[in-house]
């Protein structure tokens, strides 16, 4: 049931709303309940291959040959695609944001670095003679050490997991091995503190479940387009991937979505739709490419683990003067956007409370295990779980209820935040009144009175006089102009070269030739087709072109006034 | 693994088909997952046979056709002492499918109805054979087929004398971290021919000798409870799986044993 | 491969059509029938998505091989509004059980089964029978609230 409390900033807000605070029908409420609601799969195409891909079975292995000549002769199969056939076989996510270095591949070629990377993808009549097929592919490993803990694989000679990042350490800005916040001087404060409370904290990756799983369907179209019904969460962000990953341009892909059964964030990884589209590419056919339930479980990207360490200064009014944290975000074997999750978490530190000196350290981490991507509000669960169960630990230090305590410390309208933006719309006290009240628990006169209107701003607006900086953690070899590139003379780019797409074998179910996306050094396959624009700017060049790149404006808060 | 699937009039038929290395399908809750996984046998066998969904109750036993699903159980008024298990098997839609033969066979960590079974002393006719086989022998090594179990034939327990829990961490419907039954005959208040199953703590349901041992010839009270569910997981080596690890599953054994014989000693 | 012809009746219809050999319910209902009502969530029996009403009893049709419901009737919730909603459909709506919309099709049918057999269940019962079908989204209350909403009569058909 919910309960509006209007008594809170009732001058602040105009009631005289439309649909706000009324209940409303969902627009798309009707298609649910008589099961006509248009999901991907809910598109029935004569002819429809079925994709499914070849996993490593190892954390960490090199792949010494991959032979699908077997595969090839099973009854069904259409064909069987590896790397080579992958236009531009190395993305990361971001990189349509300008961030992060190219770091993983569709389907890996050279090693695989967690347990279910995909190197290879069966084509076939049924879901059956794909699964038989992809028994039938051969694959030569080489095992390799792999590491599956945070701190371990940060350590001097842990395995390598991605090579991009050799030391298994995102690069920030293109200087540091980790992303900092530094907000006055902890360590003056931990000098002269009461108490000194610590508290380490983790939590395992979480699987979003979404009950459909994820899929895409493709299929040659009109006009030398393709359409892909898909089950994407981000249908612009999966297309420009799909752009960039075919070497097409988003002209001729003809994207269909926004009926979503379920993503909770764990839709956004863009990997169906490139792969459903290059096999009707080079089959001429309608392709699906979909998990099962198991392969949503294992391969699809979570939420990644997170582990904290937490230092605070506290004086014995229950006053936190000071915290530090050293975070690690376990990314798994690849990108995705945990770089960007920690960007969104060091903005939040030091949680909804204001504490005149803050001090981060916080490390996306490479290890052996499933890439870790996006889930509801992550970079914030995580952090804030950790957060919340010190200010319980503070509270029992100092012998305060521990609701007291966050009353104490909450921000209040014009404080200061540690990121250096000015506390608006500051709301933590009365939800701290409202949870007191319902659980029963008698609160003190003052935190009875206190507001998040007053007792903010003046001295607490400050940023500090003195913040004391380093340089920790500085790499060299990247361009600074992004978040991370690594400059012309960076090396590791040139190993895993951006290949061509290889002409398909001559093929007697298709009936319409797929026009190959031109790399800009070769003429079009076919002659008729209109001449493909240049492809989408490569990556792989340096990022001149775009100074002083994004930043993510979640960051700031600007909704009251 | 492409499947081919075989439709025969009758159990014979399918026992035949069985023999020359078909798997049997029942109630499709186990066969029809791997077939959708692409594990399946490439041969499959079922039957339209009646003989399949007999429930048959006489004074001192009563003898369940091996198609006979959990439903149909919860259906039968003379099956009361076995609603408790059925009601503990799967969700709704499972119990409209799954079936007691196909129950005797299915893996870690299912199978809470066999230990129901196990715990009973129930046996099964097996097609074409003789005789019934004791669970305990069959459950023993469930890799070797024992032809196609036709029906279950199980003692009826004397009121009071059998219970069953099952513990899951999703309730009301999820798989067993374990399950345990005991049937605990009473002579002159003393309990002779204890017999206890686990399930979920080894590769399939097992007698729990440890527990068995510390009840017989005991009268149930607390101090009795509290010896057998000390030495519960005494010589049990449980999986460890996504649901629970070995350790854990050893840890609370004792812990449901106790709450199992406290409820039965209450009656 | 042999193709099994079925002759079944969905959602009323006679219907007839043929089934590959080892093809459950779900696909032959989705691709062979073209009724895409029921969903695909886990192919293994876990989720519910699936769920049909087969002689009006739930079945989960990812499990149930094809051939199987020949001479059967199967219903599925593209024919639970005959003409008008079914009060479950409308109570659906209100109540705001669906966000995603994607377990909606599977929960609607064990809801429908569940009042065909018990007009008035307490919640537990309730609870009881939509445990086989997995939402994500909601947490379940919307959907408790929206079926003893139908059973306490509080719906207009």
């Amino acid at each position: 049931m919910i309960e509006f409390r209007k008594e809170f900033f009732a001058d602040e807000r105009d009631d005289n709303l439309n649909e706000v605070g009324k209940p409303t029908r969902r627009q798309d409420i009707l298609g649910h309940v008589t099961g006509r609601s248009p999901f991907f799969d809910d598109h029935l195409f004569d002819g429809l291959l079925h994709m499914r891909c070849v996993r490593s079975p190892h954390h960490h292995a090199r792949i010494r040959r991959i032979d699908t000549a077997q595969a090839e002769k099973m009854p069904g199969v259409v064909k069987v695609l590896t790397g080579r056939d992958v236009p531009t076989n190395l993305n990361t996510l971001l990189s349509l944001l300008d961030f992060g270095i190219d770091d993983e591949p569709l389907l890996s070629t050279q090693k695989v670095a967690y347990c279910g990377e995909p190197v290879a993808a069966v084509i076939a009549a049924t879901e059956a003679q794909a699964r038989a097929a992809v028994q039938a592919v051969r694959v030569d490993w080489e095992v390799l050490p792999h590491v599956l803990d945070v701190e371990e694989a940060i350590k001097p000679g842990a395995p390598t997991v991605c090579e991009v990042y050799p030391q298994n350490k995102f690069i920030y800005h293109g200087k540091y091995d980790h992303q900092k916040l530094r907000f006055g001087d902890v360590e003056a404060a931990f000098a002269t503190a009461d108490h000194i409370v610590e508290g380490r904290y983790q939590m395992s990756p979480i699987e979003q479940a979404p009950i459909e799983t994820c899929g895409a369907i493709a299929a040659p179209e009109q006009n030398d387009r393709y359409v892909c019904y898909t089950s994407t969460q981000a249908l612009f962000f999966s297309l420009g991937t799909a752009a960039k990953v075919l070497q097409t341009p988003s002209s001729r892909l003809h994207f269909i979505g926004g009926t979503v059964g379920g993503g909770f964030g764990g839709k956004v990884d863009s990997i169906h739709e490139p792969l459903a589209i290059l096999g009707a590419m080079l089959t001429g056919r309608p392709c699906k490419y979909a998990w099962d339930r198991e392969e949503e479980m294992q391969v699809g990207a979570p939420r990644g683990a997170e582990r904290w360490y937490i230092k605070d200064a506290v004086g014995k009014d229950g006053r936190i003067t000071a915290r530090k944290f050293i975070g690690y975000f376990d990314s798994g074997a690849y990108t995705r956007l945990s770089s960007y999750a920690i960007i969104k978490g060091v903005g939040h530190l030091p949680g909804p409370y204001t504490i005149p000196n803050v001090y981060a350290d916080v490390y996306c981490v490479y290890t052996n295990r499933t890439p870790a991507t996006a889930m509801r509000g992550f970079g914030i669960t995580g952090v804030d779980f950790a957060i919340e169960n010190h200010m319980d630990k503070v509270a029992e230090t100092v012998g305060m209820n521990p609701i007291e305590l966050r009353i104490l410390n909450s921000y209040r309208d014009g404080d200061m935040k540690a990121h250096r933006r000015e506390a608006k719309n500051c709301a933590l006290v009365e939800c701290c009144q409202v949870v007191a009240e319902k659980a029963g628990v008698r609160l003190s006169a003052d935190a009875l009175a206190a507001t998040s209107l007053t007792g903010g701003g003046g001295e607490r607006a400050r940023i500090p006089n003195f913040t004391a900086t380093d340089q920790n953690g500085r790499v060299e070899g990247f361009d600074t102009g992004s978040y991370a590139r690594k400059t012309s003379s960076g090396g590791d780019r040139q190993s895993q070269p951006t290949r061509p797409l290889q002409a398909p074998p001559p093929s007697a179910a298709t009936q319409q030739p797929p026009v190959r996306p031109a790399p800009s050094t070769s003429t079009p396959a076919q002659p008729a087709a209109p001449p493909a624009p240049p492809p989408p700017a490569s990556p792989s060049r340096p990022a001149s072109s775009r100074p002083g790149a994004m930043r993510f404006s979640s960051l700031s808060g600007f909704r009251r006034r | 693994m492409t499947t081919t699937v075989q439709t025969v009039a009758t159990l014979s038929e399918a026992a035949r088909a069985m023999a020359q290395g078909a798997t049997f399908l029942g109630g499709g809750t186990i066969i029809m997952r791997d077939i959708n996984a692409g594990v399946a046998a490439a041969q499959i066998v079922r039957t339209t046979d009646p003989a399949l969904n007999d429930i048959r109750i006489s004074s001192d036993k009563v003898t369940i056709g091996a198609g006979v699903t959990m439903s149909q159980i919860l259906a039968h008024p003379e099956l009361a002492f076995l609603h408790k298990v059925a009601r503990l098997i799967g969700g709704p839609q499972v119990r409209n499918m799954g079936t007691v033969g196909g129950n005797l066979f299915a893996p870690h960590p299912y199978g809470d109805f066999a230990v129901a079974l196990l715990a009973l002393g129930a046996q099964a006719v097996i097609a074409g054979q003789n005789g019934g086989r004791p669970l305990d022998d069959l459950l023993r090594d469930r890799s070797r087929s024992p032809g196609l179990v036709a029906a279950v034939e199980c003692p009826r327990p004397s009121a009071g004398t059998f219970g069953f829990v099952k513990f899951s961490r999703i309730k009301p419907k999820g798989v067993s971290v374990l399950s345990v039954a005991a049937l605990l005959p009473r002579e002159g208040g003393r309990i002779r021919g204890a017999r206890v199953a686990w399930g979920a703590m080894a590769a399939g349901p097992v007698r729990g000798a440890s527990a068995e041992r510390a009840l017989e010839g005991q009268t149930l009270n607390p101090d009795t409870i509290a010896r057998a569910a000390q030495t519960a997981a005494e010589g049990l080596a449980p999986p460890t799986d996504a649901i629970a690890t070995d350790w854990y599953r050893r840890e609370v054994a004792g812990v449901y044993l106790k709450r199992l014989l406290e409820q039965m000693e209450r009656g | 491969m042999a193709k099994k012809p079925v002759n079944f009746t969905l959602n009323g219809q006679d219907r007839a059509a043929f089934a590959d050999d080892g093809q459950n319910l779900l696909e032959f209902l989705r691709r062979g029938v073209g009724d895409l009502s029921p969903k695909y969530g886990c192919g293994q029996g876990a989720c519910g998505a699936c769920t049909v009403l087969i002689d009006g009893e739930t079945q989960l049709s990812c499990l149930v091989l094809a051939e199987t419901v020949d001479g059967k009737a199967v219903r599925t919730a593209s024919g639970l509004a005959a003409g008008a909603l079914d009060p479950l459909q409308t109570a659906f709506m209100e109540h705001f059980s669906a966000q995603c919309g994607y377990c909606t099709p599977g929960m609607l049918m064990s809801a429908r089964a569940l009042l065909d057999h018990n007009p008035r269940p307490t919640r537990d019962e309730v609870i009881e029978a939509i445990s086989g079908n997995l939402c994500r989204c909601t947490g379940y209350e919307p959907i408790i609230s929206a079926i003893l909403a139908v059973a306490e009569g509080r719906v207009r058909a």
